[in-house]
Parts: C-alpha cells; structure tokens; sequence
C-alpha cells in the first residue's frame, strides 16, 4: 500500500503531494529529491527506481522530465507501484491532453481530485481513465500544444503524414472542442522500437523488435473495435531456436517471439482469424505488446571507419544507406560516435549537395554528432571528418572511438511486417463514419555500430 | 440531523442546523464565532498577525506559485468576504481562492489558520469546491482536533445527499479526518454507507472502515464492521468492493493477530478454499490492481492436492499474458509457490514464464524493466539453466539508465556457463571501452566473476590479460584486481599472467585497490618477476605519499615475502619498510611493522612460516548471501526483498512487515548461527531442558488418534519396537550414533566433532547436558505435500549442517532414487527430489513414532565435493538435534553393504 504519492518537478519542487495514510514523514519530498540528485552509491552514478532511506521504500519513475514518486514502509510490489506511478502519468495526461511541468500546475486541483480516486488510503481503486471521468469534475486548463518541444511524443506523427492533424494525439479526453461536439474519432498506432548492433564487419549481433499496438478511442458510446492483424501472423518460436536465424526467413511469416494484450482485448477468434475485439476504454492504451527476434531487414545500414592519417591526425568516414523503399522518409536522424580522448580538433566534409544536415563536435565528452533533417528510402549518405589529436597516443584508435548509435523516427513504415489489415468499428450511427487512423512507426531504440 | 435539508442551503440555515449537534458556542456566523475560546484566542493572534494589512493584490502569477505568509492573511481576509456571499460569480472566487489555499498546502506553507474560514465556505452545491475543502480538511484537521469537530456536520449531512458520489466524497473525508475524539462521528455513516445501494459509496466505506480501524481499534472492532466486510467480500457484485474488503480485512486481521488469537485465526479462515475459490472465479472481473491483490492473496494457500494446483494454473494461464507487469508478476509468484513441491512442473513454470517476463524487461518503461529484471536474476541463480540460451536479452544497449545495465551485466555473469561463456565475455570485453565509465568497470570485474566460476578459463584469462594492455586507468586497475582474484584460485596461470603484470609501471596504478592487487603480485611471485624487489623499494620510498592504509599493509607484506625469495636485493627495502612503517600513524600499519620486526629479531625461518606460509588455491570464494537468505528472498518474491537483495526484516520495522511474519524468527536465527559455533552447545543445553519438560507431556498427549504409531508396531529405527523405547533408558539412544561412527568416514567424524555433537552419549558417564529423549521415527509416516509446502513456509530452521559423504555413498548416488528407497528404509521419506550429477536437491520428511510431530529436512548434495547439506525444520525444535543426528547416521550407511 502507498503511503504518499508526489510529483516534483526538476529542480525538485512539490507540483503535487498527496499523502495517504500520513505514515512517512512530511519533509520525504526533500528527503527523496537530495538522494535522487546526489545519488552515490558504489559507482552508479543514477538513482535506481527503488530505493531505502531510514526504512522509508522511495519509488520514482521519470516521465517528461517530472519525478513521479511514491512512498511506502511496506514490502510492496515493486512492479506493481512503478507500474501505477507510470499509469498515474497517463491518465493525468489523457485528461490534460498534454503532460509537463506548466499543465500540470495549472490543473493541480484536476489532478488532486484524480489521485483522490485512484488511491484511497494507500490502496489502488481504479485507473482508467473512463471510470474515473465519473468523479471528476473540473474542467482541464489546456495548454499551448504549439510550445511542445519538436521531439515530445506528440510530434512523432506530425512530420510526412500531413492529413493527419499533429494535435489529435495532444486532446484531452474530457475538454470539448471549440466547435462544440467532439469529434468522433479513433487512433491506433503502431510503435515499434528496434534494436540492434551491427558487427564491425557489418554482420548484426543482436537485433529485437519491440512493438506496441497503441490506441486512443474518442469515440462516443464505446463501440466494439475488431481489430485484424496479419493472417499468417505466427506467436512463439520452436524451442532453441531463439535467435537462429534460419528457421524463419525467407517462409514470410511474422513469428513473434511473445505478446501480451490490454484486459480488455477478448482473444476469442484470435487463434483462428487473428482478430482482436475489444471495447476501447477511453484515453490512450496498449492493446498488444510484442517482442521479435526473427530475422528481418533493417532500415538503416551504417559502414563506420577510422583511420590513421599521419601523425596527430585520423579520419573518419560515415556512412548509412537506407535500406527501405523510396516511398518512405526516415526523419529527424541522429548518427553520433565518440572519438579518441586526445581529439582537440574535427573538421567536417559533407557530400555535395547535401540539403538539411548538420555536424557537430561536442568537445566536452569528445562526440561526434551529424544530424540529417530527411532520408529518403533508397539513398546514402557520407560523411567525411578529419581529426586532429592534441597529443600522440599509443593507444588503438579504434578501440578508443565507436560505437556509432543512431537514432531516427520513421513514418509508415514498419520492420516487423505486422499489419493492421482492418479496423472494424461496430456502430450503427446514423450519423457519420467515425474517422479512423491507423498509423505506423518505427523508431531507433539501440541501434549500434561497432567500429 | 434527521430531516434532510436542500444543499443550496446559505450560511444562516447551516449555522442553526450545526447547532443541533453541538453545544451553541460552535456555530458559523461570524458574530457568534468569538464565544468559543480557542476560536478566540486564535483569531485575537491572527489579528495581531494581520495587522498592517499588506499592501498586494493578484502578485502570484501562477496559482500554485504563492509567494508566503502575508499572503495567508490576504487569503482569510478575501475568504471570509466571500464566505457569506450568494453573488453570482462567487462560486467562480472561491475557486480561486481554494486553489490558492491549496497551492499553499501543496508546497507546504502552513494554512491552517485558514480553517474556519475555509469550513465557513463550504457550504456549497459546487462540487469541485467541496472536493477542494474536504481536501484542505483532511490535510488539517489531525494538527487541529478541535476545529475538525466543525466540519463534522457538514459531513455527516453530505453523507445523507441524494447524489451518490457526495454521499462517497463525503464519507472518505470524514473517515480521512483521523482525529480519535470524533469516531463516535463515524459508526452511523459508515454502517449506512456499508448498506448503500451504490457500489462508489460501498466501496468508499470498506476503505473507510480500515481508516476507523487506525484511528480506533476498539471502535471498529465494537461496531461489528468486520463482520459486515466478511459478508460484503463474499456477496458484493461490485468486484472493487470486493477487493477492498480483501485488503481491509487482511491489514487488520494481521495487525490484530499479533494480540488476539481469535484474529489469528479469523486470518486462517480467510485463507480458506471458498474464499479463494470464490474470488478466483470472478478474476477477470477484477480491476489489474484487485487482480494484483488476489494473486498474492491466493499463493498464501495451500491447495488440498495437485488437481488442485492444476485447475488453478490452468484458470490463471492466461494472466501471464497481462500488458501489466504487476499481474503477471504475481501471476509468477504464485505458480512458483503452487509447484514447490513438484519438481518436474516447477521446471515447467520456469520454462512458460520465460516469454513473459523478457516481454515485460523490453515493452515497459526502464523503471518497469529493472523491477522484472530483478526478478529474473533472483530466478537465475535458482535455475540457472533457464536463460542460458537467451542470454543475447541481457546485452546491454547503450541508451539504457546504468541501474538496468547493471543488472543486466548480474545477470551475464549468472547465465554464463560452458556452451555460453565466450560469446558472453566478448560482449562484456565490447563494454569495457564504454564511454560510461561505471559500466565498463562493472563489465570488467563481470569478466572476472564469469573466470572464477568456470571450469576452463582459458579463453577468458586472455581477454582479462588484454585489459592490461588497453592502458586506460580504470581498466587496468580493475583488470589487475582481477588477476589477483584469479591467480588464488587458479595459481597455474601464474605464469602468463605475471608476464603481462610485470609490464605494468606502477606509477600508472593509482587506485588503492589496484595497487594493493598489484603489490600482492610482486610479493607472492616476485621469484619470478625480475625487477620485483626494485619495484617494492621504489614504492618503499615514496611510502609518506602512499595515502591508503591499505596498500600500506600489503607493501609491508609484499616485502616481507620477497625478502624471503631474494634475500640479498631485498634487505634495503624491507629496512627501509620496516623503519617507515614503525613510524607510521595508522595503528595497524604500525602494529604490523612492529609485528613483522620482532618476528624477525627472533627468528627468520619462523618468520617465514608465519608470513608466507605455503597456501592452498582458493576452490571457492566465499558467497556473499547464505542460501537461507536466498530461500527467504524467494519466499518474498515479487516484493521489494528481490530488488533489495535481502529480506524483508533487514529492511523493514516489524509493525509494517506485513504478510511476511516469520521473516523475524529466521532473522534471528541466521544472525545467530553467523555469531560462531561456539554459540551452539549452549544453546543446545538449553533447549535440551526445555526438551525434558516437554516430552513428559508430550507423552500424555501426544497419543492423538491421527498418530497412532503404536498400532503399526513396526519395527523402528534401532530395533525395538516403538511403545517400549519411549520408556527405555536414554542411554538406548546411543546405539543408532555409536552404531554408526565405526562405519562412517573419519572426514565426517572430525567435523561432528567440532560441532560438538554427543557421540559421547552412549557411554552415559557424562551426566550435563542431559542428552535428548530417544527418538524414533514413524516408519509409514504420511504428508501430503500441499501440508508440506505449508510447514516449510511457517516453520523457521532449527539445524543447518553441513555433512561429508562416503566416497561409496558417493558413487551409488546415480539417480536420486537410490538414496530414497535407502532413506525409506531409515523411516525417512521422500516428498521431492531433483537435479542431475553433481547436484541433487532431496525434500525428506519423517514423523516421530507415537506423536504427530513432523520433522522436514532439504538436503542437497553436491557429489564432486562429497558433501551435503541439511536444514531441518521441525514441529517439536528441541528435538531436532536428535533427528539430525538419526538423519546424518542413516545418510552417511548410504552406499555401505
């Protein structure tokens, strides 16, 4: 059970603090803040999720910058509360339409009457995000979605899909729109999250999908959803073939290692026609979850090179061919490499014409950073950087720099091959077709070069 | 308070109404309110407070940005203009107000002067207002007792509205107020809030009678509301209700049945199959959180057979495959509870949660991913054969937070085996030039954990020796601490280590730990370093910049041993040692010079034997956790024991332990068995008198109908035949131990010795301690093993030992069975057993002939070191020591014709 339940912001003021049971001390906010900041403890230099002080049990999670905490003298469920704290964001953030520091202290009293109902005296009652619309009462102060940082997690989708409004995923499930109805509408996003690590011979070590079908329902008089995913779609691999490669390719199946599905998915015909059906609960949520190692192609192949060229100098050559079709835009990448200690000095050659791009040497951890604004399907993409060493070193280069990591979003596109080959919306409204988006995207979580 | 009144009511009508409850000094209006005289002492100091009416009007520009106390003066004044007003748009300026109030509250500005005021504004039909006021009135009404009383009314009169949610709202902040003066305020709301036909209100209600239960035990107990619970868990359709009364009814059974029995056992039933049943079978109606609270609920059962236990996974399967971590943790739990005594399904669950849990390390956020890894790595070292083909999860990636590397790296370290072990180190060797610096040494030493538990480190002492070649600080220091480790145990590598070592400039050692490690090389092989003498003296001479105390130590050493291998090049560093050693501040380093100084002055050679006596290769590093901790982490699984490493009672105050209650025993049991051997004998007199004692009486009423050994006359274990031994002279049980002690292997007889068991018994000449009652065993004892299971949980450890076996014992112990039919015959029986050469695990119970007392043993055996070790756990303890003493004699004619 939890005895308070705090958010701090930054630089570590209470936004919110909510206690329970009243069985931890009042100043535990100043307490939990001083360890999380000078954390030390052996050679971790970052606070853990959980943690003790004076028999105190600390839970945090950080979303959007913002220490969600919670306290507790019991030996709880770890899981189980840092799954809350991370529940507790998201339903705040489905009635603020956007989650950070200023709409949080604007709606603090939304959000008081919210915890209100989640927690009773330490033990969980409900967070979903429809049940709870129930109890509470004040309107949400909506803030700028325009002020959003570019990279937030609503503007993942606002880049190369240009019918799709940018700030549908930013609406409060509570707030009525100006027009005065709202409009009738359903999202459903597939996120994966790929990591991988290429060899320095260009040979992939590891590589794993982790995906995500996510859903955000503004549909009114919750209608049933059916949902149909790929036919040929297979789950679980044979025994001891996990991560053979050769039982899979080339069959085109999608062979998902595992899977696990929101409570409210019914699985009746999912072995049958995969077909999911649910009732869609209001607010944001995963309706599937699934992990893949089966072989599959990867997006990007990155070729990374070091070179001595001289006394005090080496060069450095980049490159990342995209390896999907040219229909589709990869944007907002970010290729980084640490170089040898001893660099004072790198000068950058881009290709000619290069449009949208920019290099950067960030002298303080010695990291090589090029960012590239687009890369169309089928292309590639160089980068010459000349370095110069402040000193002689006897060490290897190429032991001292790399690996490469690479980031990027990549709109409609996914490399798992999972499909949403339907969305059935069973309604018998009159009135209009409710709008129905099903989007796709993949993102870098690991991906990895070694030089 | 019986007839209901319009909410709209204004000021005028709350204030007569309030008067009907309360003597007429406690009304509202503002020109009655100076009658009651705390009320006027505080508004007489708040007036001083007010005084000079600060000069600001809207300066805060954020509402939860308030800038201090003037601004609580402006806030009351502001308040109590508006508390009377029906203006339209006074609804709107308390809003505004009330945000501020609670803004102040928020970043902990005391507002509670504010009090009056605030309940004086309460009467409102804005709902958002009210919830802001109960909010502020549970925040203060503890500190302010007497002003609380003022809010009662209001309260008890919102419990009464026609609206559901204000009957809710309204009975949680009452029952939130947790002032002890005003329970008697509780009971009617409650039991009518407990009957509501709203489920909200209900469920509101469960929750608050636990609240009632912590501000007054003997109220809610009096009031019967416990009663009430017990028929609502199992009755209420609405299945929040439900859980609620689970969760009350459980915190305050546990709290209770620290004092009552009768709580003690109401705690049992609840635990019973109907109850289980009953809410099993409406899980999925459960909210994740309830279902969370079930599943943990329901692994405290002990199922009646293995159908049973089937039925129930078959029914929970499915919540493996939960997007909550939480439930399919404890989804888990309690399938690894429900097989503990059935090896081969246990097996089984390890191999279906596999997916799952690597599902839930990689869909959910970093902090979810470090709770399940925890679990994973706890369930490793139990099973260490589960991942070790999918070890590849556990490579790190670069953007994760360094709590989940490094658990990650924890968990390499314990997959890697013989098949995995090279491409497990490689990946390791590829984080050792990480940017993150933390990490690449955590990697490091993971390498050299991964060596010191291998058989063929040949492959891996080159990779650590290419450490020391990178040349960058930190590895090398951590490679060098490494090598050092490694050459104890594995001196024939001494060679090609040193080789490397001896490249290494001791100037670019810095860390103390690393030029200790470094300074123990030169010492211990400096026959076959070249410059090894030279090496010491140079850091002889820089001995006052030597900072650590420990280098200091071993540099005394060092020498100390070198000078034996290499007198003549030697001698000028040791002198120069010694001298700076005496004059050394730090007690231990000077207490050591002065040590290795007189050793010397009176004889070499004997200082020879004392300082570099030949050694023996470590086999073993000591492990840092006993197995019994490891046992109580897993018994605490999916709780923060498996996070924290240890269990519950090292963290934790005894009143917040919670379900985890015989965590305090066990505690104190390992403290004790750690506190030397010598603790023991004396603890055994001990309990050999209290044994005397009880085995009188044991023998009147041990004769229950259920054990009735006697009827069996079986032959027992020495012989005789069971009723007549237990009048027979002690000295009989001499037979079985001295019986054997001819037979059994000199190894471990010394170590009996040492652990000061009676094999002296038989002569009967000693007469303290008194030797324990005979012993015999029940030959056809019988245990189910859900009981098993359950005494195993409860029991805490009486004896744990650790035995030699007889090499034939040794080479009969092919399969388990063999020692089981073996046991059998000695009337101790097999519930489980597992493993494969060399470990086996065995789970033994036996029954005392003539009594009902169990006896419950774990013993593994490793058979490459010929040893066993034995827990046992028992009904009677004070008899344990004899039963371990029959187990060890029937154990160690194991294999014997």
């Amino acid at each position: 059970m939890i005895s308070q339940f705090f958010v701090l912001s930054q630089r570590g003021d209470n936004i919110v603090f909510r206690d329970y049971r009243g069985e931890v001390q009042k100043g535990s906010a100043e307490i939990f803040f001083r360890k999380v900041k000078f954390w030390e403890d052996g050679d971790l230099q970052e606070a853990p999720p959980v943690f003790n002080v004076d028999g105190v049990n600390y839970f945090h999670v950080k979303v959007v910058g913002l220490l969600f905490v919670a306290t507790t003298r019991v030996n709880v469920s770890p899981s189980l509360v840092l799954e809350l704290l991370q529940r507790i964001a998201r339903v705040i953030k489905d009635y603020l339409g956007i989650l950070n520091e200023d709409s949080l202290r604007k709606n603090f009293v939304l959000v008081y009457e919210l915890l209100d109902e989640v927690i009773d005296f330490g033990y969980v009652q409900s967070t979903s995000t429809e049940m709870l619309k129930a109890y509470v009462f004040n309107e949400p102060l909506v803030v700028d979605a325009a002020r959003l940082s570019p990279l937030g997690p609503a503007s993942i989708f606002a880049q190369g899909t240009k019918r799709m409004p940018g700030i549908a995923v930013t609406k409060s499930v509570v707030a009525t729109e100006p027009g005065g109805r709202r409009r009738e509408e359903i999202f459903v996003d597939i996120i994966e999250k790929i990591s991988i690590t290429f060899s320095s011979s260009g040979y992939i070590l590891t590589s794993e999908i982790d995906g995500t079908i996510q859903m955000k329902s503004y549909l009114s008089g919750n209608p049933e959803i059916r949902l149909a995913l790929n036919d040929d779609l297979s789950i679980g691999r044979s025994q001891g073939s996990a991560y053979g490669y050769r039982s899979s390719s080339g069959s085109g199946t999608v062979v998902l290692d595992d899977c696990n599905f929101h409570e409210s998915v019914r699985l009746d015909s999912f072995d049958i026609d995969r077909t999911l059906s649910l009732i869609p609960p209001d607010g944001e949520f995963p309706v599937m979850n699934y992990r893949m190692t089966q072989e599959f192609r990867p997006p990007f192949r990155i070729n990374a090179l070091i070179e001595e060229a001289g006394s005090l100098k080496a060069e450095v050559i980049l490159k990342v061919s995209a390896e999907f079709a040219s229909s589709v835009t990869a944007n907002t990448i970010k290729v980084q490499m640490p170089l040898p200690k001893c660099t004072s000095r790198v000068s950058f050659e881009l290709e000619s014409g290069a449009v949208g791009q920019t290099t950067d040497f960030k002298e303080a951890n010695k990291r090589l950073e090029w960012s590239l604004k687009k890369i169309v399907g089928g292309s590639e993409h160089t980068l010459r950087a000349k370095l110069t060493f402040a000193q002689e070193s006897h060490v290897n280069i190429t032991k001292e720099s790399g690996p490469v990591s690479v980031t990027f979003t990549i709109p409609m596109y996914n490399a798992s091959r999972l499909q949403v080959k339907y969305l059935q919306i069973a309604k018998k409204s009159a009135t209009h077709e409710p709008y129905r988006w099903v989007r796709y995207v993949t993102q870098a979580n690991s991906y990895v070069a070694r030089i | 308070m019986k007839e209901r009144r319009p909410r709209q009511s204004g000021l005028a009508t709350s204030a007569s109404h309030t008067s009907k409850v309360y003597p007429s000094d406690l009304t509202f209006s503002e020109e009655t309110k100076g009658r009651s005289n705390r009320l006027r002492r505080r508004s007489t100091q708040l007036s001083v407070a007010m005084a000079p009416p600060p000069p600001q009007s809207h300066r805060s520009p954020s509402p939860s940005q308030p800038s201090g106390k003037s601004e609580v003066s402006d806030l009351k004044s502001q308040l109590r203009q508006l508390a009377g007003s029906r203006a339209p748009g006074a609804d709107d300026s308390k809003r505004d107000l009330f945000k501020k109030v609670i803004s102040n509250m928020t970043i902990g500005i005391d507002v509670s002067s504010l009090f009056g005021e605030m309940v004086m504004c309460s009467a409102t039909s804005d709902i958002v207002l009210k919830k802001m006021c109960y909010l502020y009135v549970g925040n203060y009404a503890k500190v302010n007792p007497d002003l609380a009383l003022l809010t009662i009314n209001f309260l008890q009169r919102d419990c009464k509205d026609e609206d559901p949610m204000i009957r809710g709202l309204a009975l949680r902040s009452l029952c939130s107020l947790r002032v002890a003066n005003l329970v008697e305020y509780l009971v009617g709301p409650l039991g009518s809030g407990l009957k509501d036909n709203n489920s909200y209100v209900r469920m509101v209600a469960v929750i608050g009678v636990l609240k009632l239960y912590h501000i007054s035990a003997s109220t809610c107990i009096d009031a019967d509301f416990l009663a009430t619970l017990k028929h609502l868990m199992l009755n209420d359709p609405d299945t929040q209700v439900v859980a609620n009364c689970l969760s009350a009814l459980q915190e305050i059974w546990t709290l209770e049945s620290s004092t009552s029995e009768e709580a003690a056992r109401e705690r049992e039933t609840l635990l019973s199959k109907p109850v289980v049943y009953h809410l099993l079978n409406r899980i999925k109606e459960f909210s994740e959180w309830a279902q969370c609270l079930v599943l943990e609920f329901v692994s405290k059962y002990i199922p009646a057979d293995s159908s049973e236990i089937f039925d129930m996974m078959n029914l929970l399967e499915d919540r493996l495959q939960h997007a909550n971590g939480a439930v399919v943790l404890a989804t888990v739990k309690l399938f690894l509870q429900l097989t503990l005594s059935m090896a081969d399904v246990h097996q089984q669950v390890y191999e279906r949660i596999k997916a799952p849990l690597l599902t839930q390390v990689s869909s959910g956020s970093p902090e979810q991913s470090y709770a399940v890894l925890s679990h994973l790595h706890l369930l490793v070292l139990r099973a260490p054969y589960i991942f070790s083909s999918d070890y590849k999860h556990f490579y790190c990636q670069y953007n994760e937070p360094s709590y989940v590397k490094k658990l990650k790296l924890e968990m390499l370290t314990a997959v890697a085996n013989e098949s995995n072990t090279y491409e497990i180190v490689t990946e390791l060797c590829e984080y050792a030039a990480n940017v993150d610096i933390p990490i690449a040494r955590e990697s490091i030493r993971a390498v050299g954990k991964i060596a010191l538990q291998q058989y063929d480190v040949n492959a891996i002492v080159d990779r650590l020796l290419q450490f020391l070649e990178m040349e960058k600080d930190y590895v090398t220091s951590e490679a060098l601490v490494l090598v050092k480790d490694l050459l104890r145990k594995y001196p024939q590598w001494s060679q090609d280590c040193i080789a490397v070592v001896g490249n290494i400039s001791s100037k670019n050692v810095q860390e103390p730990k690393a030029k200790a490690a470094l300074i123990w090389m030169l010492g211990e092989y400096s026959q076959d370093m070249h410059d090894a003498p030279y090496v010491l003296e140079s850091l002889v001479e820089n001995w006052d910049e030597e900072h650590s105390a420990e280098v200091r130590l071993h540099l005394l050493t060092a020498v100390m041993k070198c000078f034996f291998k290499r007198p003549p090049e030697t001698k000028k560093a040791l002198g120069a040692a010694l001298a700076a050693g005496l004059a050394d501040l730090h007690q231990d380093v000077h207490d050591r010079a002065l040590f290795y100084y007189r050793l010397l002055q009176y004889n070499v050679s004997v200082a020879e034997s004392v300082v570099n006596p030949p050694k023996q290769a470590v086999s073993v590093f000591a492990d840092t956790q006993s197995s019994e901790i490891k046992d109580r982490i897993f018994d605490e699984f999916n709780s923060l024991s498996v996070v924290y490493q240890k269990p519950s009672y090292m963290f934790t105050d005894k009143e917040h332990r919670g379900t985890f209650e015989f965590a305090d025993e066990l505690g104190n049991l390992s403290i004790t068995a750690e506190s030397g051997e010598s603790v023991v004998p004396a603890q055994r007199v001990e309990a050999n008198d209290k044994d005397l004692l009880l085995s009188t009486s044991e023998k009147d009423e041990g004769r229950e109908p259920g054990s009735n050994g006697s009827a069996y006359n079986a032959p027992s274990y020495n012989g005789s035949s069971a009723p007549s031994t237990t009048s027979q002279p002690l000295a009989d049980l001499a037979f079985p131990s001295t019986g054997i002690s001819g037979q059994a292997s000199a190894s471990s007889l010394a170590i009996d010795d040492l652990l000061g068991l009676d094999f002296a018994v038989g002569t009967a000449a000693t007469p303290s301690p008194p030797p324990p009652p005979p012993l015999n065993l029940n030959p056809k004892a019988v245990l189910d093993p859900g009981t098993f299971q359950q005494k195993w949980r409860q029991l805490p450890i009486s004896i744990s030992e650790e035995y030699s076996l007889s090499p034939q014992g040794i080479a009969s112990l092919t399969t388990p069975n063999a020692l089981l039919r073996h046991m059998q015959s000695h009337s101790i029986h097999c519930i489980a057993s597992g493993g494969q050469s060399p470990n086996f695990k065995f789970f033994f119970f036996a029954q005392k002939a003539e009594a009902a007392s169990i006896y419950l043993v774990e013993c593994i055996i490793n058979t490459s070191s010929a040893k066993s070790q034995i827990k046992v756990k028992a009904d009677d303890q004070s008899s344990s020591q004899a039963f371990s003493t029959l187990f060890q004699s029937a154990l160690s004619k194991f294999g014997l014709p």
